[in-house]
């Protein structure tokens, strides 16, 4: 039973495809391994067991029966607690949303029960994807299975936790400044941003509706790409949607050729900032891709160094505006003043006092103060001309090389604590990921190994809007060189999870 | 406290009255604005929701392409330029019946712009109104105050919410400061939204009934010494439902604002309450952030480039509009204008024009709306359109007289049934027996007992005295209970006693 | 210099309803001014030529028909409600203005 969980997604498919396991038992195995190991990492905020298993059973009886199934049914995956589940609890990591169940399903959710995929349950985030760490959560951090003192990344360390410590085989996150890509990174695991619009955002509990992203997260780049596959697409029901077909983003992955590309370097994601031994990772996997047939070029965006400026004008501006339903009147925490007359304007402001955390309230007001009369342009309007020069930035970049890297992030993963009172600190660990979410182009995180200090390293590769195939002919190549340099996948070569029975 | 207020005639004596007046349609479309709930009058509360418009996590917006057509349409028959490209955008604040807590609607790129409306007043002159832009928006739900001494907002123990309304599309037509009207402007204030509504309904883009508040009017007021000097602070008075409380209203805040300035004081920029029963505004509740609304363009919705080939396919699609229908019907029934002027300022023109096309005759029509039934409306305070009877119902009585079934005195028995619910006037006629009495047999029989009865009146009759005979015809009338025609009386006792 | 002075913070909060105890509004003041400080530097870039983007992928006349869709069952919305009656939401007494 164990070896289930040691399964990628893809094999685990196989298996389940060739009759060798059952959906009921690999959902059972994983739930196994969630009630074993969760205790210590806290990956997850619940587990939808019993609806899991009910769901697997439906699978195997329609295989059973021949049925023309998608390519990951039967597999089970684990979501983000901002996207909306129906019946099944769901808080953004807020005490706000303590309780509350929601009446409708994510289309994303939709997609996965479609595509008969137990969910094991929802996963743990920085409240309201608010944060680099998850150490936001109203509901306690989430530890890295690499080391259980130090943060799992954020604010998707759940989903990336899960997948790192086996838990899951998949699971679903949200990156709006590199929340899918950063935690990727500091675990050890593979995360996707897909172009803006190329997965519907239905259902996800918006942070900021210009950036936020729904995307994969997987144990390597093939899982994350056949993934892809099964939740991207147009959505009537989001008007930011794509009309892109699906591209065969699976096939890129297994199939990838790097020959007479060209990748470029950005200089400013890079340099100083960032630990000696995350450049000598990123270094080293450049060279590969060179061995594979790559150019690598050198690309200046100088309006990146306004980037993270931007983001947290932006983004706060947007979370202002998105959060202000959170007030005590429909669903979720009501919260009654102490004293003096219970109006509702007096329990919007105690609701929101008591629901919601330190982070959440510092980007509501500043986003709040960024939009107020008087402030607008010098903030918010100023904000999205930097975005405007960031995506030409971009566009000239594209034109010398037909793919960006740098490392995913300035650091491995840090302690617990470390940064939490230092907002400031907290927030430059996105300024590597930051500039994708502005211009709305996708972007990928994969390991390119570890550091010195025996912690992950993630090396990001960005595409051109609607190019995000380019991220899995990349990402697959690399891959398969660095395993073949490691002598099998990071997550098992440097026993994370103990060795293999 | 009791407002004081200066006389009106003194008041526009002494001040030039200004106004601006914004006006909010609400669509008639099958679904909101920006979902797809039903946006139907009536349901259960709370019946007709989906994630959108409850403004549930996780929900997202997406535009109504035949509201957006409903709005271009407007937009033209106020001569209007329809934007090239517009956004929406977020109005920010706090509001239990507003479910995100913000408004989709447009701020800095409506729509529509620059246009007018060319009204016509009781006495016949046009009076232009400047339009500077109609944009979309959507609407709050309605929140319900309970508890309290009168149930009403202020001392109210808690509100209940219903989200129904919640999203449905709403256009908001803003005019430019309308100067020049002085003494008129209460008029020109109601005959204004009386014209909008009047193109609501032609267009079919709302059914328009202000009491259903489908039309809802926002009056802004001000006053200064005197035409061409700088515009005073105005008030602006929500809460008017009908065309009646908009004219009293302008009337009234004229009057208060003079009466303030008069003695010395300034006029607040405030928003005020209008109340029906006295007929008076009151100070609303002073908001510290009234205004810092935060607007920014709505992320989750994309731009409208309306494509100009559409534009003028609309264009010419659109229905004849009520001032070309008005000229043309004028030369039709070849009505004099102050006969059409009176019809169309008694808001009776629809009416009218529904009757005719129904079979009657346009001055038959004219005679029913604008003299029982206006009497009847002006009693019950009301206005015509909202008597419960049709313009099928008046078409059919009309042409219950013109076939001689009726008399007029009886059409008017029958339509106080029609009026007292009693049913079509058919119907009416059948269950009260009113019809005339047109069978000569029947009537020479009463005739003939009137005469036994009268001997000595006959004999006058006979001896030259003719206007006796009304005596007789009275007591026929009489004994047939009204249900026969006088005339056809007359003549069958003429006949009688061989005069 | 920073625009979010402690009197901002108190003005804003009240905006955005929520409730702030002293120490919070001392504490966020001084945060803010350090972040609104870093972050006002878009303001050097951001010139009267370069346009404002609002989508970062362009689209436009994504609109849909005006057709009704199953709503929400009503049962399901007021089970989530703090408090509800009669099938409404109940919500404490409104102070501000009549909407």
């Amino acid at each position: 039973m164990t070896e289930l969980t040691r399964l990628t997604a893809a094999a685990l498919a196989a298996a389940l495809r060739a009759g060798e396991v059952s959906s009921v038992e690999a959902t059972r195995a994983h739930l196994d391994r969630m009630a074993e190991v969760d205790g210590a990492y806290h990956a997850f905020l619940r587990d939808n067991a019993a609806d899991a298993l009910a769901a697997a059973a439906v699978v195997d009886a329609a295989r059973m029966r021949g049925e023309d199934l998608s390519p990951l049914a039967g597999v089970p995956i684990a979501v983000k607690d901002n996207i909306v589940t129906r019946g099944l609890e769901t808080t953004a990591g807020s005490r706000i949303l303590a309780g509350w169940i929601p009446p409708y399903d994510a289309t994303l959710v939709t997609k996965l029960r479609a595509a008969g995929m137990p969910i094991l349950g929802k996963t743990n985030l920085d409240e309201f994807a608010m944060g680099s760490s998850t150490e936001h959560s109203a509901y306690g951090p989430t530890r890295n299975p690499w080391d259980v003192t130090r943060i799992p990344g954020g604010s998707g360390g759940g989903s990336a936790a899960a997948v790192a410590s086996l838990q899951a085989p998949l699971a679903v996150g949200s990156d709006t400044g590199g929340s899918i890509r950063q935690p990727a990174a500091v675990t050890g695991t593979v995360g996707v941003k897909p172009t803006y619009g190329g997965v519907s955002r239905y259902g996800l509990i918006a942070l900021a509706s210009s950036l936020d992203q729904i995307g994969p997260v997987a144990r390597n780049v093939e899982d994350a790409a056949i993934l892809h596959e099964v939740i991207g697409g147009h959505d009537p029901r989001d008007s930011t949607s794509l009309p892109d077909a699906v591209a065969p983003f699976a096939d890129a992955a297994r199939h990838g050729d790097v020959r007479g590309m060209r990748v470029g370097v950005v200089l400013e994601l890079g340099g100083e900032g960032y630990q000696d031994g995350v450049r000598a990772s990123f270094e080293a996997a450049l060279d590969l891709l060179r061995d594979a047939g790559a150019e690598v070029v050198e690309v200046s965006c100088p309006s990146f160094d306004f980037a993270l400026a931007a983001y947290y004008l932006i983004l706060p501006a947007e979370a202002s505006s998105n959060l202000a339903r959170f007030d005590g009147m429909r669903y979720g925490l009501r919260v009654e003043p102490k004293d003096g007359p219970v109006t509702a304007e007096r329990v919007m402001a105690a609701t929101r006092g008591a629901g919601f955390g330190d982070e959440v309230k510092r980007r509501i007001i500043l986003g709040t103060h960024a939009l107020s009369a008087g402030y607008y342009d010098a903030y918010y309007g100023s904000a999205q001309k930097v975005r405007t020069l960031i995506q030409r930035d971009f566009t000239a970049a594209f034109a010398a090389a037909d793919v960006l890297v740098s490392p995913t992030a300035p650091t491995t993963a840090f302690r617990f604590g470390e940064k939490i009172d230092d907002p400031l600190a907290m927030y430059l660990n996105d300024v590597a990921t930051i500039p994708a979410n502005l211009a709305g182009i996708p972007g990928m995180s994969l390991p390119s190994g570890v550091s010195g200090d025996g912690l992950p390293v993630g090396f990001q590769i960005l595409a051109p809007a609607h190019e995000d195939i380019r991220l899995y002919r990349v990402g697959g190549v690399l891959e398969r060189a660095l395993e073949a340099r490691w002598g099998g996948p990071l997550l098992d070569v440097h026993g994370v999870n103990g060795a293999a029975e | 406290m009791s407002t004081h207020i200066v006389d009106y005639d003194e008041a526009v004596d002494r001040w030039d009255p200004v106004l601006g007046l914004e006006v909010h349609v609400e669509l008639g479309t099958r679904t909101k604005m920006f979902d797809g709930a039903p946006a139907s009058f009536g349901a259960e509360p709370n019946t007709q929701t989906t994630p959108v418009s409850l403004g549930l996590p996780g929900a997202l917006p997406v535009v109504n392409r035949t509201a957006v057509e409903s709005a271009i349409r407007i937009g033209l028959a106020l001569n209007c330029e329809i934007a090239e490209s517009c956004r929406f955008a977020r109005k920010n604040y706090f509001y239990p019946d507003v479910p995100k807590n913000f408004q989709i609607s447009q701020y800095d790129e409506p729509i529509a712009h620059d246009g007018h409306l060319d009204i016509e007043l009781a006495d016949g002159t046009v009076f232009r109104v400047e339009i500077e832009r109609a944009h979309m928006e959507e609407d709050a739900g309605k929140n319900t105050h309970v508890g309290g001494e009168t149930g009403r907002i202020h001392g109210a123990d808690h509100s209940l919410v219903d989200y129904n309304r919640a999203g449905v599309p709403l256009v908001e037509i803003v005019t430019r400061p309308i100067t020049g009207a002085g003494e008129r402007a209460p008029e020109v204030a109601r005959v204004y939204v009386q014209t909008l509504r009047d193109i609501f309904r032609t267009l079919g883009v709302s059914e328009a009934r202000m009491e259903r508040g489908n039309v809802r009017a926002d009056v802004n007021v001000s006053i200064r010494p005197e035409p061409g000097a700088p515009l005073g602070t105005r008030s602006e008075t929500k809460n008017v439902n009908s065309l009646r409380s908009i004219e009293q209203a302008v009337r009234f805040e004229i009057s208060r604002q003079a009466a303030v300035l008069e003695s010395g004081g300034t006029v607040i920029q405030e928003t005020r309450h209008w109340h029906e029963d006295s007929g008076t505004t009151s100070q609303g509740r002073v908001k510290s952030d009234a205004e810092d609304y935060r607007y920014f363009p709505e992320p989750d919705l994309m731009p409208i480039v309306p494509d100009r080939a559409w534009i003028e396919v609309l264009r010419a699609g659109l229905p004849e509009l009520p001032a070309v229908r008005r000229r043309r019907l004028q030369r039709e029934w070849g009505w004099s204008d102050v006969e059409m002027r009176d019809v169309a300022n008694a808001g009776a023109l629809s009416l009218v024009h529904g009757t005719v096309e129904l079979g009657a005759a346009p001055a038959a029509a004219r005679k029913w709306w604008m003299g029982e039934l206006s009497r009847v409306a002006n009693a019950g305070g009301v206005e015509l359109e909202d008597l419960p009877v049709s313009v099928a119902q008046v078409a059919q009585l009309a042409a219950l007289v013109e076939s001689g079934d009726l008399t007029d005195n009886l059409a008017r028995q029958v339509l106080d049934g029609v009026l007292a619910g009693e049913g079509d006037p058919q119907q009416v006629v059948e269950a009260r027996g009113l019809k005339v009495v047109s069978d000569d047999t029947a009537l020479l029989r009463a005739v003939d007992e009137a005469i036994a009865a009268n001997p000595d009146v006959a004999a006058k009759i006979r001896g030259g005295r003719v206007q006796a005979i009304g005596s007789l015809v009275g007591g026929v009338m009489k004994a047939t209970r009204g249900q026969a025609d006088a005339a056809r009386v007359r003549e069958l006792i003429s006949q009688r006693l061989g005069i | 210099m920073s625009t979010i002075s402690r009197h901002e913070v108190v003005r804003v909060a009240a905006l955005a309803r929520i409730e702030l105890t002293e120490a919070e509004i001392d504490r966020l003041a001084g945060e803010l001014a350090v972040i609104a400080a870093a972050v006002a530097r878009v303001s050097e870039v951001a010139t009267p030529d370069v346009p404002a983007t609002s989508h970062p992928i362009p689209m436009w006349n994504v609109m849909r028909d005006d057709v009704p869709v199953e709503p929400l069952p009503v049962d399901e919305i007021l089970a989530a409600a703090p408090e509800a009656f009669e099938g409404r939401f109940a919500v404490p007494q409104i102070l501000g203005e009549d909407a």
